[in-house]
């Protein structure tokens, strides 16, 4: 029997949140769900949200694995705030995420999980679906368990593989709302369970019958359409933020002819990096799994003398640790991306959780006076590019960068228009000449004041560098005041130049104005949309978002001046808004600031804008 | 076990003098590190590479202000992390002939994760470990390899720690390659380092190295002249373990020990005693070896272990070349297009 439903409702864009324990799969159906929703051409960007332990006790609030895609037909910034569709497979999933649903919010709920102990052990002393708490909600209440093994009764599989297999009858109900093809899933299935027949016939069974039952349920009486986005022409892919900066440090190494060297200990939220470069051994890359996070940076540093170009990736602890050899790399002057995916500190903090916490860090979190590059990615398509660009700059400015990321750019995916690696701007490390009479280790070229990268190995260049002060030009090892004087500011003044090369800064909306709304890295989702709102109401806000921090663009002062108000935005206490108020003090600067291990909500931010409009 | 044909050999012959850099060498008049830099610049020209393939890393202390005295590649890093710079150069330029100087201290305190950590790897890199039982540089405080009770700056009651014996240490983490050499002995150093250049893998030589301000003389039981003969063994592979000024006494396998045995006594004959094998893989005797302490025992010298097992470097050139041959993607192009993509028109 069908059951006859009426036009699906239009939806500009919709924010799904699938949530379940930790081994339901949801990671999985989040990620099928999102691969259809770009296969039919809506923009989308994805956030998973699973907790630090691998298996949580099973059906508590901290076992709960959530997946949140946001996708429209209009252009998507961020992977939402509130969502519109909660897909629940038991009692302590809904508990735990019921607060980040919107009122009148699509709830799908997996009534055969909703036994007595299990709501017990979320934390209801009722069942939420009996005790009226919902009422306020558009429920779709499903028996997914059981209906999953009864469609699978017939193929006499095991009671556990039936069990596993509710996810793509879930995904199956969620592709029917949604008006969704589902061969693509079934293709992917295919692919993945390669040589298990049995749980490819299982996982297909599943998803077509959750398609069905949403077709037959009474349960459902309206379906949802989202349109396609308009987009620019060209390849697209889905893209991790962690993937992406592994990528655009192999697309850096191919440019530059520098074979890429990664020297990494795994650190959560970074280590996909690391795990994303050790597969890439085609590409010449030599991965080094070192026993800690010194080594990662020392073998770096080590490569880095032998001409490769290296890297070092990590998290906010990570960076602490590597802090002396950093300035190992500075006063050697040699080329090197450390990657910081920041996470919620101090100390072990919350691994899991994003935040903006370690520029300060970053900027002046060494002994001496021991200035490098800093710049931030802003989105995780962004982090191909700003990889790119930390090595573009590292390697041809002789300098280590820190390119700062964060988990929740890390872990989060979004659509990615594929590049041709060739129209990448070139890059030219200065390498020298074999038998060079003029080579010096601290020889410089006058305008940039970069010295030559002289690789071991090549004739009539041997020469000995460390970490102790040399003497500009010769390199000798020096104790002279007014040489270290020197060497000083040549250090800060060649990261200073780097300035000259480095774009402008943008601003997004009108050049002058009300308010200018400043942020840098990972928060440009948010703000932008926000701004991009407001802006549609016809106020006078524009938006600029800082990726390169460690020199700042240099038409920064005279954009700050043309608006009347300033307010800087960021997942920590105010680090970037001191650091401009010690640059640019003559400025009176507001901060919002939030540090809970989330990111912005569209919604706090626009009350706050709003509010700043309105003094 | 030849000298590696991987690194580019020097078209002319070189000498001593080719590897003496135009710094003043600052170390106190005699100290021990005096004649390492000696036994280097013999070396180096006997192995014959080209000077440009030679690379020198250090840590911090008085071992590591080493590269600035050998006219090579040189990188003088920070403390206890030579065996990770040195770890990143050799895997990045397998092509260089990478040698290590450091110290008890820096190796086995604040570097002795890396320390462990190469060895474990074996990497093909030598490291030349200057054991002066002392911090030098910051001027005389116990280090891990000071013996239990030594009055110090920083024990001006004794230390109460137990020291490391750097061979149980190496060995312990799986070490291929292990010598011990007194600082007297310029030739035997001279010999050694050749055996470490020639084994591929990490070499870890031990140097008794006598630090004459701090800690004079803590090896002289040992390696004092006239004692020489009597607190010496000298291995070479192949031959009986024997020693003495008479060549009298030898070491024999009782069970599970190690025992000095006097030639002729007790029925004893050559027959009896050890034969040294380097090259064999179970550590078991070489450990022993390693262990044997004066007054007792003579103490070992010369290349206890020197056991082939597949280095780091060469397992990841080989990873990346078995890549190179069988994967479809050649290049980032390849990459970025590879698994799931769409084009939107």
């Amino acid at each position: 029997m069908t059951v006859t439903k009426g036009k699906p409702i239009e939806l500009e864009d919709v924010v799904v949140k699938f949530v379940g324990d930790s081994g339901d799969g949801m990671q999985l159906t989040g990620t099928l769900f999102s691969d259809v929703a770009a296969l039919a051409g809506n923009d989308l960007a994805t956030f998973p949200d699973f907790p630090a332990e691998i298996r949580a006790p099973h059906n508590t609030i901290a076992g709960v694995s959530g997946f949140q895609v946001h996708m429209g037909k209009r252009k998507i910034y961020t992977s939402g705030d509130m969502c519109d569709v909660l897909v629940a497979m038991n009692p302590a999933s809904l508990k735990a995420n019921l607060k980040w649903a919107k009122k009148g919010a699509t709830l799908v709920i997996d009534s055969s999980t909703f036994e007595q102990k299990a709501i017990e052990k979320a934390g209801y002393v009722e069942s939420p679906l009996d005790d009226g708490s919902l009422d306020s909600y558009n429920v779709i209440k499903a028996p997914i368990t059981d209906l999953t093994k009864e469609s699978l009764e017939t193929l006499g599989v095991d009671k556990r593989l039936a069990e596993r297999t509710k996810n793509m009858f879930v995904l199956g109900l969620m592709f029917y709302l949604f008006g969704r093809d589902i061969e693509k899933p079934l293709s992917f299935i295919k692919k993945k369970f390669a040589d298990k027949p049995k749980v490819i016939q299982a996982n297909q069974v599943a998803l077509q019958a959750g398609y069905n039952y949403g077709d037959t349920t009474e349960a459902i009486s309206s379906t949802f359409n989202v349109d396609p986005a308009p987009m620019p022409k060209g390849l697209y892919r889905n893209i991790h933020g962690n993937i992406a900066t592994a990528w655009g440090l192999l697309a850096a190494a191919e440019r530059s002819g520098r074979p890429l060297f990664l020297g990494s200990y795994p650190i959560t939220p970074a280590t996909e990096i690391l795990m994303e470069l050790s597969k890439h051994k085609s590409l010449g890359a030599k991965v080094f799994q070192a026993e800690d996070e010194i080594a990662g940076i020392c073998s770096s540093i080590g490569a880095s003398f032998a001409g490769s170009f290296a890297v070092t990736t990590t998290s906010g602890p990570g960076l602490s640790l590597k802090s002396e050899a950093i300035g190992l790399a500075v006063i050697t002057e040699l080329p090197l991306v450390i990657v910081n995916v920041q996470r919620a500190g101090p100390s072990t903090g919350m691994p899991t959780k994003s935040e903006q916490s370690d520029l300060m860090q970053a900027l002046f979190g060494r002994n001496g006076e021991c200035p490098l590059m800093v710049m931030a990615a802003s989105s995780p398509a962004d982090c191909f590019y700003k990889a790119y660009m930390a090595s573009k700059y590292s390697m041809e400015h002789m300098t280590p960068v820190i390119l700062l990321t964060d988990g929740y750019l890390g872990f989060g995916s979004e659509l990615f228009r594929i590049p041709d690696v060739n129209d990448l701007p070139p890059i030219k490390p200065p390498i020298a000449d074999p038998n060079d009479k003029n080579y010096k280790p601290y020889r410089r070229d006058e305008s940039t004041l970069v010295r030559k990268w002289a690789v071991p190995g090549v004739e009539g260049l041997r020469h000995r560098i460390g970490g102790l002060e040399k003497t500009n030009i010769d390199g000798n090892v020096s104790t002279d005041p007014l040489n270290h004087q020197l060497m000083v500011n040549i250090r800060e003044e060649k990261v200073f130049r780097i300035g000259d090369y480095i774009p402008l800064q943008e601003v997004y909306g009108e050049e002058t104005g009300e308010l200018l709304v400043v942020g840098w890295g990972g928060t440009e989702g948010a703000l932008r949309s926000t701004v991009a709102r407001l802006q549609e109401e016809g106020k006078k806000v524009s938006h600029v978002q800082f990726n390169y921090i460690k020199p700042l663009p240099k038409n920064t002062r005279q954009i700050l001046s043309s608006f009347k108000k300033i307010v800087v935005c960021e997942l920590n206490n105010g680090q970037f808004v001191n650091y401009l108020r010690m640059l640019y003090p003559e400025y009176p600067y507001h901060q919002f600031n939030k540090v809970q291990g989330l990111p912005f909500h569209v919604q706090e931010l626009t009350d706050i804008f709003n509010k700043l409009l309105e003094e | 076990m030849s000298i590696s044909n991987k690194i580019s050999k020097s078209p002319v012959e070189l000498t001593k003098q080719d590897f003496v850099s135009d710094q003043m060498v600052k170390w106190c008049p005699g100290c021990g590190a005096h004649a390492i830099l000696a036994a280097v610049g013999n070396v180096f020209p006997k192995i014959g590479y080209r000077k440009e393939n030679f690379a020198m890393v250090s840590g911090i202390g008085c071992s590591s202000r080493f590269p600035y005295y050998v006219d090579t590649f040189g990188f003088h890093g920070i403390h206890g992390r030579a065996a990770a710079i040195a770890s990143g150069l050799k895997v990045a330029n397998p092509g260089l002939s990478v040698w290590m100087a450091t110290g008890d201290g820096d190796s086995m305190a604040i570097g002795g994760n890396h320390f462990i950590h190469i060895l474990r790897r074996n990497i093909d890199i030598n490291i030349l470990l200057f054991n002066n039982q002392i911090y030098g540089l910051t001027k005389g405080q116990f280090s891990p390899t000071t013996p239990l009770g030594t009055v110090t700056k920083t024990s001006p009651y004794g230390t109460i720690e137990h020291p490391f014996t750097v061979s149980g240490l190496v060995l312990g983490a799986q070490g291929t390659f292990f010598a011990r050499v007194p600082d007297n002995n310029i030739k035997l150093m001279t010999e050694v380092l050749y055996e470490a250049a020639k084994h591929d893998g990490t070499s870890v030589i031990e140097i008794l190295q006598n630090c004459i301000i701090f800690a004079d003389k803590v090896h002289e039981h040992i390696t004092a002249r006239d004692m020489k003969e009597e607190r010496q063994l000298f291995l070479k592979h192949g031959e009986p373990m024997i020693f003495g000024k008479n060549r009298d006494k030898g070491i024999i396998l009782n069970g599970r020990h190690l025992e000095v045995a006097e030639l002729g006594k007790n029925g004893i004959n050559e027959d009896d005693i050890l034969v040294h094998d380097q090259y064999t893989r179970d550590p078991s005797i070489h450990r022993m070896l390693g262990r044997l302490k004066a007054p007792d025992f003579p103490v070992a010298m010369g290349v206890i272990r020197s056991a082939a097992f597949d280095t780091y470097d060469d397992l990841t050139e080989g990873q990346i070349e078995t890549a190179k041959k069988t994967s479809n993607i050649k290049n980032v192009n390849d990459l970025l297009r590879s698994g799931d993509t769409w084009e939107i028109e």
